[in-house]
């Protein structure tokens, strides 16, 4: 019985992710960069084409500092095999910092490596089937996939297969090398799961008639200025995934804007355009590339697709049901605190899903190195998966496997609990590498983690629903406006004194009915974790049975609150003294960011998503 | 330098005149035949083990004591590097070379457990007096360990020698040295330190090359043709002038020499009072500040 259900699964695993053709490097990219280095470097090569070369290529100039790239490792669809996990680890430390940064985008990226070591990274990367190519720059970005595809109770069918097709037909293809700006496709696995309705292009699957297919939103994305997306027809069907694809892409590429960089993103020329004239062109491009796409093209994707006409009629599923956590009981061992918080049951009886909770995605090369140990040995599809949330999941462990799962990885630190609660805070890079950020996001996020986890919260399933998401600048790497508590960092004066100062949203959310969280109020970092837990206060006195921190603030977001708080303008009364600084000679530290010594100053210098 | 000017005395004393490629395979032969062996920049296992059994090496193991003497490469002489490190002036180096029984022409190769880097420093400083004929074992005593092969318990000693006292300046560089290569464009100065200290502050005009760059997972040291392409990326010609530091006492920064050493580089000095020294002396130094990048670190 056990070892039909194994061979099921390794069947299936072997067929969908042990695909030998899935090597998306080409160790040539590195000698290629090490020689535009050279010609960059005795002028033979200008700035701004060699900057165009280089993220094209996935590494980003470092905050302040042209000496220093941040290289983006792209993971597509979030897979990554243990042995890119042990190549990463190397590459580490041999080259970057001997830490690695989960992203909010499934990317792992190396901070700090030296201009002139790139391209050993890039062949370092190859070897392992790795690649940074298009990670950064004006083409498709690395393409998203929930990390429950294949394990979500509520998914019609996986579509990790689909987000890795995408990835791979797209990638280094022509007719995306020089789009007006970046490109984002999200994969979710059930209307939850995903964050389709902030991206260029959101896939929701779904079948219709027993034909698989998708929901797709299109002009989706946060930033400067955000948009949900838009949904493009009622469905469409697998075999028109890529023709709708390349005629997103088409329409863009052709009409998208190129003068005023602050505004290229496909989101604002479907805004400027209306919705309904963008949709029209759209169907409209479809049917020209359904009737000129030749032959090969075609068979090159559904070769990369394979597609599997054999679906499980798993495909079915008539209630929708959330991921079951596992319930320990109330003896508050490490090991129950973490079960509870960081272990999912898959939709495939007796095999589970474990969170490795990071601090703001950072871990180091010796964690990665026990973390793909503990794939080899316990994951039975031998892979794990990188999530929006900057975390690692590996599936597929057995029940009896999990104690020994969580020996091994708090062995050497990685067996935090809080995954998917509200101590679990999402940080983007912000001042420890981002030519853009205002404020250190990066290390606030962790302070609150370390905070909310020593106040316990990752044990009270009020929070469990709730996430708080930082940026360090407005535009969004932090996902600040899909948080329940989001906020971005920004400068302010006080007095006559400059702070660091958060804007804080509330009430966002991801999903197919995902929303923009709304601004609430201005925030000095050194309050943000006191005007959080008054928020917190507030809501367990005000609270109504079992409502979550979360529920509670989107309906206070809407003015419908039922106790003392009814809407946002109570809530400010309270917490407005928070925010309040004592005057820079009595406290000169509540003026400081968090990981800095000197006095705050602004500093900023050209954002390269843009280049 | 000194080791091919022994050879070709050699060459000289048998008499042979030919052209180059003819010398190479004469100087080639007698390595294999001659006593003492010359060694290259690192030993490999093989190599040191035909010698240990030939009784044609010294081995010097430059963990602490207590290390020592729970198991050791056999033959091997126990030198800890903070007792070299207590006073390493050429007089108390030639004294403790002597004490191991490490004369003029004997061969010896330094082991440690800390990645190569303890035994460099060592090394470098036998270069330093004059003993040209050091080697660095390629793997640790951990390497050496678990690959199965033979270790001793025994404390070994051997009849004092009398070296004599050759001091190779062209491999040392001292803060002076270092403050006027800073400007000089046919030097580089190097910093051995991981990524994060570097960013922090460093010499002023130095190029970071980490210790964690120039190792393998299975060597101490990377071969030498991903060596040479590594500083070819980072623009180091073969004719520069290189001087290495780190932190401290020379140990990453030893390695580094090394390295560069076996990348074909053949002037590299190193800066052995390093980084603390030059803090310690007020020198100019950059710091990073506009950035709060150990944040980044999970450690």
């Amino acid at each position: 019985m056990v070892n039909s259900v194994d061979s099921d699964i390794l069947s299936s695993t072997k067929k969908k992710h042990l695909n030998p053709d899935e090597n998306w490097g080409l160790v040539e990219e590195s000698e290629y960069f090490a020689n535009k280095v050279k010609l960059y470097r005795q002028d033979k090569l200008n700035a701004d084409e060699f900057r165009r070369f280089r993220l094209q290529n996935g590494a980003y100039g470092s905050r302040l500092n042209s000496e220093f790239s941040m290289i983006r490792i792209k993971v597509p669809g979030g897979d990554i095999s243990p042995e890119q996990m042990e190549k990463i680890a190397n590459l580490s430390e041999t080259f970057s910092i001997g830490s690695a940064h989960v992203s909010t985008r499934q990317n792992i990226q190396l901070h700090w490596v030296q201009l002139e070591d790139v391209s050993e990274v890039v062949r370092g990367l190859a070897e392992g089937g790795l690649t940074s190519r298009e990670a950064c720059g004006n083409t498709i970005r690395n393409v998203m996939c929930s990390h429950f595809a294949g394990v979500c109770s509520n998914e019609p069918f996986d579509v990790t297969v689909h987000a890795k097709a995408i990835a791979k037909f797209f990638l280094r293809n022509p007719m995306c090398q020089n789009l007006p700006r970046k490109f984002k496709f999200n994969f979710a696995c059930c209307s939850e799961h995903g964050f389709v309705r902030i991206a260029d292009v959101g896939l929701v699957p779904a079948i219709r008639d027993g034909i698989r297919g998708f929901r797709i939103y299109l002009g989706g994305g946060l930033g400067a200025a955000s948009f949900i997306g838009h949904l493009l027809e009622e469905f469409t069907p697998e075999s028109r995934l890529l023709s709708t694809s390349m005629s997103t892409i088409r329409l863009y590429d052709r009409l998208g804007n190129r003068e005023n960089l602050a505004r290229n993103r496909m989101r604002y020329l479907v805004n400027e355009m209306g919705w309904e004239k963008f949709q029209a062109l759209l169907l409209k491009e479809r049917v020209i590339v359904e009737a000129t796409m030749s032959i090969p093209t075609k068979n090159t994707f559904d070769g990369i697709l394979n597609i599997d006409t054999n679906a499980n009629s798993n495909s079915t599923i008539s209630s929708k049901r959330k991921l079951p956590l596992i319930n320990s009981d109330n003896a508050q061992t490490p090991y129950n605190r973490w079960l509870n918080t960081n272990v999912v049951a898959q939709k495939q009886p007796g095999y589970y899903g474990v969170y490795i909770t990071l601090g703001a995605g950072d871990i180091t090369s010796n964690q990665l190195r026990v973390l793909a140990e503990c794939v080899r040995e316990f994951s039975l599809e031998q892979k794990a998966r990188t999530t929006p949330q900057q975390n690692f999941f590996i599936r597929y462990i057995k029940s009896d496997s999990i104690p020994k799962v969580f020996a091994k990885l708090s062995s050497i630190g990685l067996g935090n609990p809080g995954a998917n609660t509200i101590a679990s805070a999402v940080g983007c890079s912000g001042t420890t590498s981002c030519n853009l950020a205002i404020t250190n996001s990066h290390r606030l996020a962790k302070e609150i983690q370390s905070k909310f986890l020593e106040l316990n919260f990752d044990m009270d399933p009020d929070f469990r629903t709730s996430t708080i998401k930082i940026s360090g600048c407005p535009n969004s790497c932090g996902q600040h406006e899909v948080a329940t508590i989001g906020f971005y960092g920004g400068a302010g004066r006080i007095a006559n004194s400059m702070a660091p100062i958060y804007t804080m949203l509330f009430a966002g959310s991801t999903g197919e009915t995902g929303e923009l969280g709304k601004t609430i109020m201005r925030v000095p970092a050194k309050r943000v974790i006191d005007v959080v837990l008054k928020i917190i206060e507030c809501y367990r006195g005000e609270k109504n049975g079992n409502e979550s921190l979360h529920d509670w603030i989107c309906k206070i977001s809407t003015g419908h609150g039922n106790g003392k708080v009814q809407t946002i303008d109570d809530l400010k009364k309270t917490l407005v003294p928070i925010t309040e600084l004592p005057s820079f000679a009595e406290s000169p530290d509540s003026y400081k960011d968090y990981g800095a010594d000197s006095n705050f100053v602004a500093k900023t210098a050209r954002g390269e998503c843009a280049a | 330098m000194r080791c091919l000017s022994d050879l070709t005395q050699t060459k000289n004393k048998n008499g042979i005149k030919s052209d180059n490629k003819l010398k190479k395979n004469i100087i080639k032969k007698e390595k294999k035949m001659m006593s003492p062996a010359t060694l290259d920049l690192v030993c490999d296992v093989d190599t040191l083990r035909t010698l240990i059994k030939k009784n044609k090496v010294r081995v010097v193991d430059v963990r602490k004591k207590d290390e020592y003497l729970k198991g050791h490469i056999p033959t091997s002489v126990s030198l800890p590097l903070s007792d070299l490190l207590s006073d390493d002036s050429p007089e108390s180096i030639i004294k403790i070379m002597n004490n191991l029984g490490i004369a003029d022409n004997t061969p010896v190769v330094v082991y440690d457990d800390t990645f190569g880097a303890l035994a460099s420093r060592v090394a470098w400083s036998f270069k330093f007096i004059g003993h040209t004929n050091v080697s660095l074992l390629e793997v640790t005593y951990s390497g050496w360990k678990n690959m199965g092969l033979e270790i001793e318990k025994k404390s070994n000693k051997f009849p004092k020698s009398s070296h004599s006292i050759d001091i190779d300046y062209s491999i040392y560089a001292d803060a002076e040295y270092v403050e006027n290569a800073r400007n000089d464009k046919n030097k580089v100065i190097i910093d051995s330190r991981e990524r994060l200290n570097f960013l922090t502050e460093h010499i002023p005009n130095s190029k970071n090359i980490p210790y964690t760059m120039i190792r393998s997972e299975d060597a101490i040291l990377r071969n030498p043709s991903e060596l040479k392409r590594f500083m070819e990326n980072r623009g180091i010609d073969s004719n520069s002038e290189i001087i290495t530091y780190c932190g401290s006492v020379g140990t990453l920064s030893g390695l580094v020499f090394f390295a560069l050493k076996t990348a074909g580089i053949s002037n590299v000095k190193l800066y052995p009072k390093s980084f603390k020294e030059w803090k310690s002396l007020g020198k100019p130094k950059i710091e990073f500040k506009d950035a709060t990048y150990w944040d980044l670190s999970a450690e």
